[in-house]
C-alpha cells in the first residue's frame, strides 16, 4: 500500500515536472514600453531612460522587456528598438541588462523625430508580441502626451483587445492648447482610458516619475 | 401593512380577513392538535434519544481512547526504561571493562607487594645474639679470691677486657644488623603505600558499581511500575511526556529558523544552477532545490544520528550489525560534509551576485549612494556567509533528537486532546438532546398558545357540560335515594356473595390447572 502510493507521489511529481515547462511562461512578466519620438516630445526621451532604467532594474530571469518607438506608423516590428527575455541565470540576465541599457543610450543619441504619432498602431504591436510570448503579466506603457496624429489613409479606429492588460500613460505633458482648454486635455486620457477598458485592459496614468515603484509588480 | 390581494378574503378589509384567516388556522390548528402533539413530541424524542446515544458513543469512544492512550503511554514509557536500564547497564558494562579488567595485575601486584613485605619483614626480624657458652663457666672462675693470688687477679683481668672486647664487638654487631633491619622496614612503606593506592582504586570502583547499581534499582523499580501500570505512573509519563512536547517544539521552532536561514543563504544561487524562471507547482524550482537540499542534510543528520544510536527513529539501523552501523555513520557524515561544502560555495556565489546586482543596479540608476558599504570590508560578509552555510547543516543535524522527542510525545498530546473534544463533544450531544427534548415540549405549549381560542371554547363548553350533567345526576339521585337504599343494600350482599362464587370458581380451576377450564371461568366471570 505504501508502495503504491510513493509510486504515486512520484509519478504526479513527475507528470507535474513534465508540465512545468510547457507554462513555465505563465510566471513571468511582460512590459512593453512605447516611446513618443514626435514633434518635441523627443527632448523627454532622458525620462523615458530613466523609466527603461528603472524596469531593467525591477525584471528578473525569464522575464521579457521591449522598447519601441511610435513615429508614423508604429504597428511594425521595424519600430522595436531593443528587445529582450532575461536568460534564466541572474548574472547572465544581468549582463544583458547591461547590453540593453547601451542600446538604449545609443538610441537615445542618435534619434530622429517622426511627424506623425500612431499610439494605436503601436499598441496592437504590444498586444500581438506579449500574447505571442504568453507572458503572464502584461503591461503595456506608453511613455507619449498621447496624442495620436495620424498620417492620411492610415485607419487607425480598431478596438483593441486588452485582456489581461495593464496599459500605463506615463509623463503625460500637458500640450499648448491643453493650458488654453484643459478639458482637452482631460477628454484625451478620458478617451484612451474608454478605448482601453472597452477593450478589457486596466488603464493608469503615472505622470510623477517619482512614483515608478507602482510600475512594475 | 400591506397584505397580498390573493390573501384578500373580504375585499377592502384587510383587518377583516387578519381576522378570518387567523380563526380558519386556529380552527385547522384546532382540529389537527392531537396529531400535532404526538408529531412534535415523538420528533422530539426522536431528537433526544439520538443525541444521547450520539453523546453515549462518543463517550464510550473516548473511555477506549483513554485506554488505548493509557497502553501507548506505558509502552512508550517502558520503552525510555528499558533504554536508560540498557544505558546503565552499558555503563556499569564499560566500568567493569575498564576498571575491573585491570583487578588481576592489582591483584598480582599487591600479592607481589605482600610476598616482598613479608619477606621483607623476616628479613627485619630481631635475631637475639647468642649468649656465649663460656659465660657461664666463668662464673665459678670470678668467685675465686683475687687477694691471695695476683695471678688469679692478672688472669681475671684479661678475661674481663676480653669479656669487654666480646661485649663491644656484639654491641657493633647487633647496632648493624638494627641498622639492616631498619633499612628493610623503610623499604616496606612504599610497598605498603602502593598495596593502599591499589585498594582504593578498587574502593572507588565498587563504590562507582554500587552507585550505578542502585540507579538501576531505581530505574527497575520505575520499571516495575509501568509494567503494572498504576494511575500514579500514567500521570507522570503524562506530564513528562507533556514537558517533552513543549519542549522539542521548542526547540524544533528554533531548528525551523536555522533551516529558513539556511534557505535564503543558497536560494537566490541556486537560481544560477536550474535556472530563475522555471516554476513547479506554483513554485520557482531553485527555492524547491534549495529546499530539497535542506532536507536531504536533516535527512542525513537524522541517519547520522541513528547510526550513532542516539535517537531510534528507525530500528532498522539500530538493529544493524555494529560494522555496518558504523560505514553508515562514515557514509552519512561525508554525505554532510560535501553538503556544507557545497553549502559554503553557494554562500559564496550569493555573495558574488549581490554585489553583481549592487553595482548594476547602481549603474542603472546612478546612485551610488545606495552602496555605501566599502568594497574592502566585504570579505566579511562574505566569511560569514560561508561560514553560516557550512556550520548550518551540521547543526540541523542536531534536529533529529527533538524531533524524536517531539514525534513521541505528538502521539501522547493528539490522544489527550482528541479524548477532550470527543468528551466535548459527548457534552455537546447531550445538551443539544436535553434541549430538543425541552423544546418539544414549549413547541406543544406554543402551539396550544396558537389555539388558544378554540380550547378556551372547548374548555367553556366541558365546564357547562359537566355541570349539567352533574346537577341532574344530582337530582335523579337524590328521587332514587330513598327507593334505593334498601336495594342497595340487598344488592350489596348480593354482590359479596358473587364474589365469593367467583374467588371458590377460580380457586377450583387453578387447582385442576387445565386451560380450557379456564378460559370457561374467564366467560363465566366476563
Amino acid at each position: 500500500m505504501r508502495a503504491i502510493f510513493l509510486c504515486g507521489l512520484l509519478l504526479s511529481l513527475l507528470l507535474t515536472g513534465c508540465s512545468s515547462d510547457q507554462d513555465s511562461g505563465a510566471y513571468n512578466r511582460g512590459i512593453y514600453l512605447l516611446i513618443d519620438t514626435s514633434g518635441t516630445y523627443t527632448n523627454e526621451l532622458n525620462k523615458a531612460q530613466q523609466i527603461i532604467n528603472y524596469t531593467l532594474a525591477k525584471l528578473n530571469s525569464g522575464d521579457t522587456f521591449v522598447v519601441a518607438s511610435i513615429d508614423t506608423a508604429s504597428f511594425s516590428e521595424k519600430d522595436i528598438i531593443s528587445k529582450i527575455t532575461f536568460d534564466d541565470r541572474p548574472s547572465k540576465a544581468n549582463q544583458q541588462k547591461r547590453i540593453f541599457k547601451e542600446k538604449i543610450d545609443q538610441y537615445v543619441k542618435q534619434v530622429k523625430s517622426s511627424r506623425y504619432t500612431d499610439i494605436t498602431g503601436g499598441i496592437l504591436q504590444a498586444t500581438e508580441f506579449l500574447n505571442e510570448r504568453n507572458s503572464q503579466t502584461k503591461t503595456i506603457l506608453i511613455f507619449s502626451d498621447l496624442k495620436e496624429e495620424l498620417k492620411e489613409g492610415y485607419i487607425r479606429d480598431i478596438p483593441f483587445t486588452l485582456q489581461g492588460f495593464d496599459v500605463v500613460a506615463l509623463n503625460v505633458t500637458k500640450l499648448r492648447s491643453d493650458n488654453i482648454d484643459p478639458r482637452e486635455y482631460m477628454d484625451r486620457l478620458a478617451e484612451w482610458s474608454r478605448r482601453v477598458e472597452e477593450g478589457g485592459g486596466q488603464w493608469k496614468v503615472i505622470n510623477d516619475l517619482e512614483r515608478l515603484d507602482k510600475l512594475v509588480q | 401593512m400591506n397584505i397580498p390581494a390573493s390573501f384578500l378574503i373580504v375585499s377592502n378589509s384587510p383587518l377583516l380577513s387578519l381576522l378570518l384567516w387567523f380563526v380558519l388556522i386556529s380552527a385547522l390548528f384546532y382540529m389537527a392538535r392531537k396529531p400535532a402533539h404526538d408529531a412534535i413530541i415523538s420528533a422530539s424524542r426522536i431528537l433526544f434519544h439520538a443525541f444521547r446515544l450520539g453523546g453515549a458513543s462518543l463517550v464510550l469512544a473516548a473511555k477506549r481512547l483513554k485506554v488505548r492512550n493509557k497502553e501507548v503511554l506505558l509502552a512508550e514509557g517502558k520503552v525510555a526504561s528499558e533504554r536508560i536500564i540498557e544505558r546503565e547497564f552499558e555503563r556499569v558494562n564499560a566500568a567493569v571493562t575498564k576498571d575491573l579488567s585491570t583487578f588481576p595485575a592489582l591483584q598480582r601486584s599487591i600479592s607481589e607487594t605482600v610476598t616482598e613485605i613479608d619477606e621483607d619483614y623476616h628479613k627485619s626480624a630481631e635475631v637475639p645474639p647468642v649468649p656465649p657458652g663460656w659465660a657461664k663457666a666463668l662464673e665459678p672462675i670470678a668467685t675465686i679470691s683475687t687477694a691471695d693470688n695476683s695471678m688469679v687477679a692478672e688472669v681475671l683481668k684479661s678475661i674481663k677486657v676480653t669479656l669487654d672486647k666480646g661485649q663491644e664487638k656484639a654491641l657493633a654487631e647487633y647496632r648493624t644488623s638494627s641498622k639492616e633491619r631498619h633499612a628493610w622496614l623503610k623499604k616496606m612503606v612504599p610497598n605498603l603505600r602502593q598495596i593502599e593506592k591499589g585498594l582504593s582504586e578498587a574502593n572507588l570502583c565498587i563504590k562507582n558499581l554500587l552507585e550505578r547499581s542502585s540507579t538501576i534499582d531505581r530505574h527497575m523499580d520505575e520499571f516495575e511500575q509501568i509494567n503494572k501500570g498504576s494511575n500514579m505512573v500514567e500521570q507522570k509519563l503524562s506530564s513528562s511526556s507533556l514537558t517533552q512536547f513543549f519542549i522539542s517544539g521548542f526547540v524544533l521552532a528554533i531548528a525551523i529558523g536555522g533551516a529558513i536561514i539556511n534557505f535564503n543563504l543558497i536560494a537566490r544561487p541556486m537560481q544560477e544552477m536550474v535556472g530563475g524562471s522555471v516554476h513547479m507547482l506554483g513554485f520557482r524550482v531553485a527555492d524547491i532545490a534549495a529546499l530539497v537540499i535542506i532536507l536531504v542534510e536533516v535527512s542525513m543528520g537524522l541517519f547520522l544520528m541513528e547510526s550513532l544510536r542516539i535517537t531510534r527513529l528507525f530500528p532498522v539501523i539500530g538493529a544493524l550489525e555494529d560494522k555496518v552501523r558504523f560505514r553508515m555513520v562514515i557514509v552519512s557524515f561525508v554525505f554532510l560534509f560535501l553538503l556544507a561544502s557545497i553549502e559554503s560555495g553557494l554562500a559564496y556565489m550569493r555573495e558574488l551576485l549581490s554585489q553583481d546586482d549592487a553595482a548594476l543596479v547602481a549603474g542603472l540608476l546612478g546612485d551610488v549612494a545606495n552602496n555605501p558599504v566599502e568594497m574592502s570590508g566585504r570579505w566579511i560578509t562574505m566569511a560569514a556567509q560561508m561560514g553560516m552555510g557550512f556550520v548550518l547543516p551540521f547543526a540541523l543535524t542536531f534536529v533529529a533528537i527533538p524531533l524524536e522527542s517531539f514525534i513521541h510525545s505528538l502521539r501522547t498530546v493528539l490522544g489527550v486532546v482528541f479524548v477532550g473534544f470527543l468528551y466535548l463533544s459527548a457534552g455537546l450531544l447531550r445538551l443539544l438532546g436535553n434541549i430538543s427534548r425541552y423544546s418539544g415540549k414549549s413547541l406543544v405549549n406554543i402551539y396550544d398558545l396558537v389555539i388558544f381560542l378554540p380550547l378556551w371554547v372547548e374548555r367553556t363548553i366541558v365546564a357547562r357540560n359537566s355541570i349539567g350533567v352533574e346537577t341532574g345526576v344530582a337530582a335523579e339521585n337524590m328521587t332514587a335515594f330513598d327507593s334505593n337504599s334498601s336495594k342497595e343494600q340487598n344488592y350489596s350482599k348480593a354482590s359479596t356473595k358473587k364474589r365469593m362464587s367467583r374467588k371458590v370458581i377460580t380457586k377450583k380451576t387453578v387447582k385442576k390447572g387445565d386451560d380450557s377450564s379456564l378460559t370457561q371461568t374467564q366467560e363465566v366471570l366476563s
